[in-house]
């Protein structure tokens, strides 16, 4: 990712997914650039690129985050989790994705990596939501697709199953 | 949409991000939270040639309470405000606005002092310090000084910042004795968006039921948020939900209302009259009951 | 039926969830250049100056294109359809010596990155003369085009019987001025291209966030002087069209010439502040509407005259206007229509279709009119609508008008709308809603029901194409000319090649949107991708299922009656130890000589071409409470009654509806694309353009029936648009129903704060804060 040559590099090291990759970035490198352009992780998208759409987000030590409002130089030292890790090493999906996929809770599938983030944060610190409550958790995430409603269900039922189950590492 | 080519700095202490605002000036911008300043930035509205980045400040971060009285570091986060008892049981108006700021994505990123810095007209927590009678802590490497939150808001994204300022730290004093209240209310098109008009009032009574202070903050009004003189009309009497009415139109109209393409200064004038009015119905009802 | 009807989970999943969809901002190609575009920050000017030699000049820019660069590929498009009345211009890939909207592009500029490319941009200048601009329908505005002084792109009448005969005769008459704004599809992903060309093959490839990868390669062959077959377009992964992706814009011609150009892979990806600009938009028009009716509420005459805004330029000529003119009776008998309008030019972005295509607007009308026709006569609302529909014993109902294509009336083919509004009704207690309604009215809340029906036109042609495929690892593949943008074409269409393969939806792989799979295809949109699409996929598969019977019994030396088949094997019923599988098969065809007596390959190319379009239909209930003070809008409950013919997959079609119903709600009280009077946008973002979010929707409910179409082998019937046509018609009543008397009507939509303030019945209790 070259351009011209803006301020000095900066060297960075995160912890993505649970394993330590390394950049040198310039310093307006948006952390969503980075990790869909350096590291071809691509399933964090850009909707708006203005903090709207909700469709970048992903967990910076654990908060939900837009990554076009964060430049990958700020995420120095910190961890960062991306829809790619959610399933873990295994072959199966995260509790939350076979709900979704159970429920039809994407359509597209352009919002839903954002989505995702943003549910697994919540529901870890509120393990027993309301459905008034899951609206207004995902009020910051626009889907142009589905209307919510099957995404609000299989955020309840994914609630449930959570209960049942620890998180995964 | 990307930002234009800037210089970053990451410093770990207040002296050193005061040292880079005295030499970069106006050619920098602090960053907080970035809700507010990186889609500038990605918009190119604006393009500051050096950025300071304030989130490795960790004294910046602190939340302290004594004897009832408040004092947040300026990097504190918005989701702070929703989840320390701290804040909860000493300044419960920070606690009910708090989770209409934004979406979960904003608030946890968004700080205290970025929202009190970028001074949107219809921001949540400019108006409700001003309703605590808030006192900003700002510092340069010149000096310290101390701001009251009435003073400090100068118009449409305007503030008594200067250039090589930063807003270090809040101090919200212990609520007035001996029942206080606090009440809240906002209208905005969807959740989560900029109120199209909003108030939050702080009410004391005395033992006998009167009315010993009144705070009643208006925003998304006018160019900023606005301390309405008219609360002088309660003082001295026990509060009745015509007085705090009468009191609501009047504040509406010391203020020059503003419209937009989300609504008319009829609307809004009309809506802050009566947001108005329910803030102070629920502070006097809290401080009735406290 | 196995599949078609299951509630199968979608096969497209799996990849989606766990961030493996490719997109086209995903791909990455070596030595790949990124692109963007420099736009007219004008609403009309003449380009008088470019000075490119700053930004060629930048570190890491490789070009800069403006008009003059294009060459041969400087002309405009053709316009998709033609129309007898149509003074149509379309726009070529940039701006030649004049700019007619805020936001065409002027040049574009490439570089070795994106940043790079943003910072070159910003040193690019233009010289322009501001002209004064058209916005506003009204007569009189500065011309658009130099050939059209009106600004008149076309005049239509559509007419059945002698209106206003029936006018003077009916007892009772009554008229509505109507307005409804502008709205775009605005779908989570932007547009974006990747092309590549490579020269020692001499072919482009082009991956295309679009509806209608073989509409592209069309205009890319036409306008770089390229064979068809030279060009590939390939729709990978699109995150939503609902509309903004369905015409061939500038930009997909103008990227594979950089490509082409530069010998060098270019990737152009919309920002979405381009997007608010550049994408198409739609919904803008001016009714007058006047109804003739008698005492019980029977519509007798209907005129309806409006003028349409169709922008800057026609890439869809008439389409729009001639839909929502065309489609104004809905489901309802009218005996005497007119239905005429005036399409003109305005220096704004160019209006197209998005979900919906003028059918919103239609049915917006003619639901005030009947509301209207209610109140005048005292009657429910509910039972006028009944009193007025088509009824099941009517079909096929010809409505007199002719349809948007020219091809014949609409002619509503099939389906019950009295019991599909009975059952809205009953799923809704709607008497009962309506009097817990007007009782809470009584005491001060503004509480309100509604109900609207519809008709959506669907399926239509020119055609389809399907490719089913066996190849000789048994591996069975269908191509089709449609495109996928969310609605599970992966799925749905598998599930019906399994159907007709006797297989299972896991062993059909469905690859939609590449113009190497099938040579001829038309795309999605128009709610036609499952029926004209699912369609040809049955037909493909139905013959690949009947030459493998004919081969398996061949191979087996038995009759076709005694064969007998479980999943991808073929037995010999008496001996089952005798089989041969699809592979077999597959490898024997590969062979074939002429004394087998069949063509080589286990595969099939057909082409489903509709007779006519088939029409869906629902009646949607929606509850509703305005606040006193705020007059904000909450929707309490939505009940949708809708026969859309056979269901391939009812949890897709539910939430197709769902979202449907999600987007007629953003363009009822939340998104507005104003614009100031130079021709600025005024929601220039998503600070300003408000979309629903996850506390806007309500929770639906939905209640399927199925009249099977009699227009194409399954009876299949559309229903990616059904969701939004009737949400404005039904929010408009139960709002008026919920301000009472007392309060104002509903005449234009969105209705945005200050509007529904309007509405509000004066002297209300709680309408200055006390509780």
């Amino acid at each position: 990712m070259t351009g011209r040559p803006d301020a000095a590099l900066h060297d960075i090291a995160v912890i993505v997914n649970g394993a330590e990759r390394r950049a040198r970035v310039i310093p307006r490198l948006l952390l969503a650039d980075l990790l869909r352009e350096e590291w071809g992780l691509t399933g964090t998208h850009l909707g708006c690129e203005h903090g709207a759409c909700g469709a970048c987000t992903v967990l910076v030590d654990g908060d939900p985050t837009r990554s076009c409002l964060v430049f990958a130089v700020q995420v120095d030292g910190c961890r960062v989790d991306t829809v790619e890790g959610l399933a873990g090493n295994g072959p199966g999906l995260h509790p939350l994705q076979q709900a979704f996929r159970a429920r039809h809770a994407l359509q597209c599938g352009f919002c839903t990596p954002g989505i995702l983030m943003t549910l697994v944060a919540y529901l870890r610190l509120h393990p027993s939501p309301s459905e008034t409550e899951i609206r207004e958790a995902l009020s910051g995430n626009l889907c142009r697709c589905t209307g919510y409603q099957h995404i609000v269900q299989a955020a309840l039922d994914a609630a449930v199953a959570g209960r049942e189950t620890a998180p995964p590492a | 949409m990307r930002p234009a080519p800037f210089e970053y700095f990451a410093p770990r202490t207040v002296e050193d991000a005061l040292d880079l605002l005295a030499r970069h000036g106006d050619r920098a911008k602090l960053l907080a939270g970035g809700q507010s300043l990186v889609p500038m930035m990605n918009m190119r509205l604006v393009r500051p040639a050096v950025v300071v980045d304030l989130n490795r400040v960790t004294a910046l971060g602190a939340v302290r309470e004594d004897a009832g009285r408040l004092r947040l570091g300026s990097l504190v986060r918005q989701q702070t405000l929703e989840r320390d008892g701290r804040v909860a049981s000493a300044a419960p108006l920070l606690a009910e606005a708090a989770p209409l700021i934004g979406h979960l994505q904003t608030r946890a990123r968004g700080t205290v002092g970025g929202s009190l810095a970028h001074a949107d007209p219809a921001a949540e927590l400019p108006a409700c310090m001003i309703a605590l009678d808030a006192v900003f802590h700002l510092r340069s490497a010149r000096a310290q000084r101390a701001c009251r939150a009435q003073d400090f808001f100068r118009g449409l994204l305007a503030t008594a910042l200067e250039p090589d300022e930063l807003l270090a730290e809040i101090e919200v004093p212990a609520a007035p004795a001996p029942r206080a209240g606090h009440g809240f209310a906002e209208v905005a098109r969807r959740h989560g968006d900029f109120a199209l008009v909003g108030a939050c009032a702080v009410l004391a009574l005395d033992a006998a039921g009167v009315c010993r202070h009144a705070r009643l903050v208006i925003f998304g009004a006018g160019d900023g948020p606005h301390l309405a003189r008219a609360t002088a009309a309660v003082l001295g009497e026990q509060p009745s939900a015509a007085r705090l009415a009468e009191v609501g139109r009047a504040a509406v109209a010391e203020i020059d209302v503003r419209a937009d393409l989300h609504a008319t200064s009829e609307y809004r004038r009309r809506v802050a009259a009566g947001l108005a009015a329910q803030a102070l119905g629920r502070a006097a009802a809290r401080a009735e009951a406290a | 039926m196995k599949f078609v009807g299951d509630r199968h989970l979608r096969k497209e999943d799996p990849r989606l969830l766990t961030g493996r969809g490719r997109y086209v901002g995903d791909i990455a190609l070596p030595g790949m250049l990124h692109a963007v575009l420099l736009r007219s920050a004008h609403a009309h000017a003449r380009i008088l100056r470019v000075d490119a030699d700053p930004a060629r000049a930048h570190p890491g820019v490789v070009d800069v294109v403006t008009f003059a660069e294009l060459g041969a590929a400087g002309r405009a498009f053709p316009m998709v359809p033609p129309h007898a009345e149509l003074r149509g211009h379309n726009f070529a890939p940039l701006a030649g010596d004049r700019v007619r909207f805020v936001g065409e592009a002027v040049a574009a500029v490439v570089a070795e990155s994106r940043y790079a490319a943003e910072d070159a941009r910003d040193l690019l200048e233009i010289e322009y003369e501001v002209l004064p601009s058209a916005q506003t329908l009204a007569p009189g505005a500065p011309a658009v085009h130099d050939d059209i002084r009106d600004n008149v792109a076309g005049r239509v009448t559509l007419a059945r019987g002698d209106v206003e005969a029936a006018l003077r005769a009916a007892p009772r008459v009554a008229s509505l001025r109507l307005r409804i704004g502008r709205g775009g599809g605005q779908p989570m992903e932007t547009r974006g291209l990747v092309a590549d060309w490579n020269a020692a093959l001499g072919q482009l490839t082009v991956w295309a966030s679009s509806q209608v990868p073989h509409q592209i390669r069309q205009f890319i062959a036409d306008l770089l002087d390229l064979a068809p077959h030279q060009v590939r377009v390939i729709a990978p992964d699109v995150g939503g069209g609902f509309g903004a992706k369905l015409i061939v814009y500038p930009e997909d011609v103008l990227i594979p010439f950089l490509a082409r150009r530069l010998a060098r892979p270019v990737r152009w990806i919309e920002d979405r502040l381009e997007h608010m600009l550049a994408a198409t938009q739609e919904r803008e028009q001016e009714h007058e509407v006047t109804v003739g009716f008698d005492d019980a509420g029977r519509l007798l005459a209907l005129r309806d005259r409006f003028v349409h805004d169709t922008g800057a330029y026609t890439p869809r000529g008439l389409v729009v206007p001639l839909l929502t003119a065309s489609m104004l009776t809905g489901p309802y008998r009218i005996a005497a229509v007119e239905s005429s309008f005036e399409s003109r030019y305005t220096h704004r972005v160019p209006v197209t279709p998005y979900r919906g295509a003028g059918q919103p607007q239609a049915v917006f009308v003619i639901e005030r009119v009947l509301d209207l026709v209610a109140r005048e006569t005292g009657r429910d609302r509910a039972q006028v609508r009944l009193a007025n529909l088509v009824r099941a014993e009517d079909m096929p109902w010809d409505t007199g008008l002719p349809n948007y294509r020219g091809s014949g009336h609409v002619v509503l083919d099939s389906g019950d709308l009295p019991s599909v509004l009975r059952r809205a009704l009953e799923s809704a207690r709607y008497d009962a809603r309506a009097a817990e309604a007007a009782d809470a009215r009584a005491r001060g809340r503004l509480l309100g029901v509604g109900v609207a029906c519809y008709v959506e036109l669907t399926g239509v042609g020119p055609f389809e194409s399907a490719r089913v495929r066996v190849d000789a690892a048994g591996r069975i593949t269908a191509w089709s000319g449609v495109s996928t943008q969310g609605q599970g074409l992966e799925t749905t269409l598998a599930q019906v090649a399994a159907d007709e393969l006797g297989v299972t939806p896991e062993d059909v792989t469905v690859i939609t949107g590449d113009t190497a799979g099938v040579e001829h295809g038309t795309g999605s949109f128009a709610s036609r991708a499952a029926v004209v699409g699912g369609s040809a996929v049955a037909l493909a598969a139905r013959d690949v299922h009947a030459k493998a019977r004919l081969l398996a019994a061949r191979a087996l030396g038995v009759a076709e009656a005694d064969l007998e088949q479980a999943g991808a094997t073929f037995a010999d019923r008496r001996r089952p130890e005798r089989h041969v599988t699809f592979a077999e098969l597959a490898r024997l065809a590969g062979a074939a000589t002429a004394a087998l007596g069949v063509e080589p390959g286990l595969e099939s190319t057909r082409f489903f071409q509709p007779t006519d379009m088939t029409y869906s239909s629902g009646a949607h209930v929606a509850l509703v409470e305005l606040d006193p003070l705020s007059a904000a809008v909450r929707i309490l409950g939505y009940w949708i009654s809708h026969d859309s013919g056979r269901l391939i997959n009812p949890l897709i079609v539910e939430g197709q509806l769902q979202g449907g119903v999600a987007l007629g709600i953003g363009s009822a009280l939340l998104e507005e694309i104003a614009y100031d009077e130079a021709g600025q946008l005024l929601a220039g973002s998503y600070m300003d353009y408000l979309l629903p979010t996850a506390t806007d929707v309500p929770t639906m409910v939905i209640d399927h029936l199925e009249t099977l179409s009699p227009l194409n082998p399954l009876g299949l019937k559309g229903v990616g648009e059904s969701g939004t046509l009737p949400v404005p018609a039904v929010l408009a009543s139960a709002i008026e129903d919920a301000v009472g008397p007392r309060g104002g009507r509903v005449t234009r939509m969105p209705l945005g704060p200050a509007r529904l303030l309007d509405l509000l019945p004066p002297g209300l209790p709680g309408s200055d804060g006390s509780p």
